[in-house]
């Protein structure tokens, strides 16, 4: 599936939710499965600081398509990273690089991508396109 | 008679809704709401006085000038300051603080010590560590103990005839730990140190008086007083004014400028480089008036009760945990849940229209002591009701709840 395509799979599910309660029971649910990323990569050179919560971003390129694993030390947090991945994660990196991130407004979880939040959300955006800025890089 | 119901209309924004739900405001450590009372005079300002000030000979001109002094004379009364030129128009606290520590950068030498406090904002560290790395003077601090008091007998012994500045805050923004200043500044005097308190939080609560103190340096700013963002006041004692140096150039702060040499102006303009925030200042003193108007002690004993019936109600949920439990606090209450990020909890409230402040506020030594990421942080003012301390208790045990 193409990002877009998943991101659209992503807004159909979230518009079954009535309020915000079922939104964010259904985040904390998604944040609270297995970790999200091997505990050798949760390491400080691989963390984003936000002045609220912590974010820890890993990539590996295979077959073309670049991979993330990420996780927080907070569980709403964890759930959008959840989220993210997986809108972003196994696909080419000039895929990533185009990609629009507007779905996350459209799935009511604006608030957590507001810079204010300092929650390392926005700078983890930044980081998986840099990433792939990276990886594209290599591949040209 | 205090009415809260009464003081609540006074503050237009209390009544309006966060999503879909009436408004909890209980960041008031972070910044204070206005009344009406004090933006009518924001809107007084630019609708009958808006001119620059000192220099004009016009009427307009003349007339902001003296709003603009007289609230340099309310200012210097409500603090009980000796002289009106003892009070220095700033921006906020972390713009006084600032400007005292540039003017030590001319009186430390290698191997003088400062003295700081484990309780400080960040605002309060950097600039002395920035001294520090100019001057080659050291930076000591006092430490706190698991109450979140600062330990007296460790300040005693950092005190020594190499101590030239200490520097603490009145009242602690992450834990409204209420310092002993008194204490503090006589120690410091005996040493032979100046003494700057931070009284960003205290000042909201508490009225001090600046000459009973004896205080060399005492900063505070409107907006945590029912005031507007981006103005304060840095009282200084005549004597230690004087002998600091000017920390910015430009207009207002000279007396007379030739290309060969510049006099500075006398007190308090000296300080006062450029164009000030002139509503700012006048509606500085007119929050102030408001503050009166209810009176401090009033306001201190009804804080009070707001604390002492939230620290109850939330101690009774299970796996809360406060921190900060000084014998001497102001109405600041900062918790966690056993095994949740304070992050989560904040993002919840918000949900339900509570405004709190989640994180390390600034003050991540304290955090680093409690070895915690940071705190959920409620702080209540004389407009806050026990009522919206039901709904905060509600909105814990729902976001425990779904977060567990």
């Amino acid at each position: 599936m193409t990002i877009e395509e998943i991101q659209n799979e992503i807004i159909d599910e979230f518009s079954m939710f009535d309020d915000w309660e079922e939104r964010y029971q259904y985040m904390i649910d998604l944040g609270k499965e297995l970790p999200l990323i091997d505990d050798q990569y949760k390491t400080d050179s691989n963390i984003i600081k936000g002045c609220q919560s912590k974010v820890w971003v890993h990539a590996e390129m295979n077959d073309d398509k670049l991979q993330f694993t990420a996780d927080s030390d907070a569980i709403i947090t964890k759930g959008i990273i959840a989220i993210l991945i997986r809108a972003f994660s196994n696909q080419h990196p000039k895929d990533i690089i185009d990609a629009d991130t507007s779905f996350i407004d459209k799935i009511g979880l604006k608030e957590h991508l507001s810079p204010t939040r300092a929650n390392g959300l926005v700078s983890m955006v930044k980081q998986l396109k840099m990433y792939a800025i990276a990886y594209q890089t290599q591949l040209n | 008679m205090f009415d809260v119901e009464k003081i609540r209309k006074d503050f237009p924004i209390l009544s309006r809704k966060v999503n879909g739900k009436p408004l909890v405001y209980f960041d008031n450590a972070a910044t204070s709401q206005t009344p009406q009372q004090v933006i009518d005079v924001i809107v007084d300002y630019y609708h009958n006085y808006n001119a620059n000030i000192h220099r004009g000979v016009h009427t307009l001109s003349q007339e902001a000038t003296d709003l603009y002094e007289q609230s340099r004379q309310k200012i210097q009364k409500h603090f009980n300051a000796k002289f009106s030129h003892e009070i220095i128009f700033t921006s906020g606290t972390t713009h006084g603080i600032n400007l005292v520590a540039n003017g030590f950068s001319s009186i430390l030498k290698k191997g003088d010590d400062i003295i700081v406090s484990a309780l400080e904002h960040h605002s309060n560290i950097v600039p002395w560590q920035m001294l520090c790395e100019r001057t080659g003077a050291n930076l000591k601090v006092i430490p706190m103990n698991d109450e979140g008091e600062l330990v007296m007998s460790a300040y005693d012994r950092l005190l020594s005839k190499n101590t030239k500045l200490v520097f603490v805050n009145h009242i602690s923004n992450a834990l409204g730990t209420i310092n002993p200043i008194e204490y503090i500044i006589e120690k410091a005097h005996d040493s032979g140190a100046a003494i700057l308190i931070d009284g960003a939080q205290a000042c909201p609560h508490i009225k001090p008086d600046l000459q009973g103190l004896d205080v060399d340096f005492y900063v505070a700013s409107a907006h945590k007083m029912c005031g507007p963002t981006g103005v304060g006041m840095l009282y200084g004692k005549e004597a230690w004014l004087k002998k600091l140096p000017p920390y910015q150039g430009g207009g207002e702060m000279i007396a007379e400028v030739t290309f060969e040499k510049t006099t500075y102006a006398d007190l308090p303009h000296k300080f006062e480089a450029g164009t000030p925030n002139i509503a700012g200042g006048i509606v500085f003193g007119a929050a102030i008036d408001y503050m009166n108007s209810i009176g401090f002690d009033t306001i201190a004993k009804y804080e009070n009760e707001l604390l002492q019936y939230a620290s109850q109600k939330l101690l009774a949920i299970e796996g809360l945990k406060i921190y900060g439990t000084a014998k001497n606090k102001t109405s600041v209450i900062s918790f966690n849940l056993e095994g949740i990020h304070p992050y989560d909890v904040g993002s919840i409230l918000d949900k339900l229209g509570i405004a709190v402040r989640t994180g390390h506020h600034c003050a991540q030594p304290i955090m680093d002591y409690y070895k915690i990421p940071g705190t959920i942080r409620a702080s209540f003012a004389f407009y806050n009701t026990k009522a919206e301390i039901d709904t905060l208790v509600e909105g814990v045990k729902k976001a425990k709840m779904m977060l567990s």
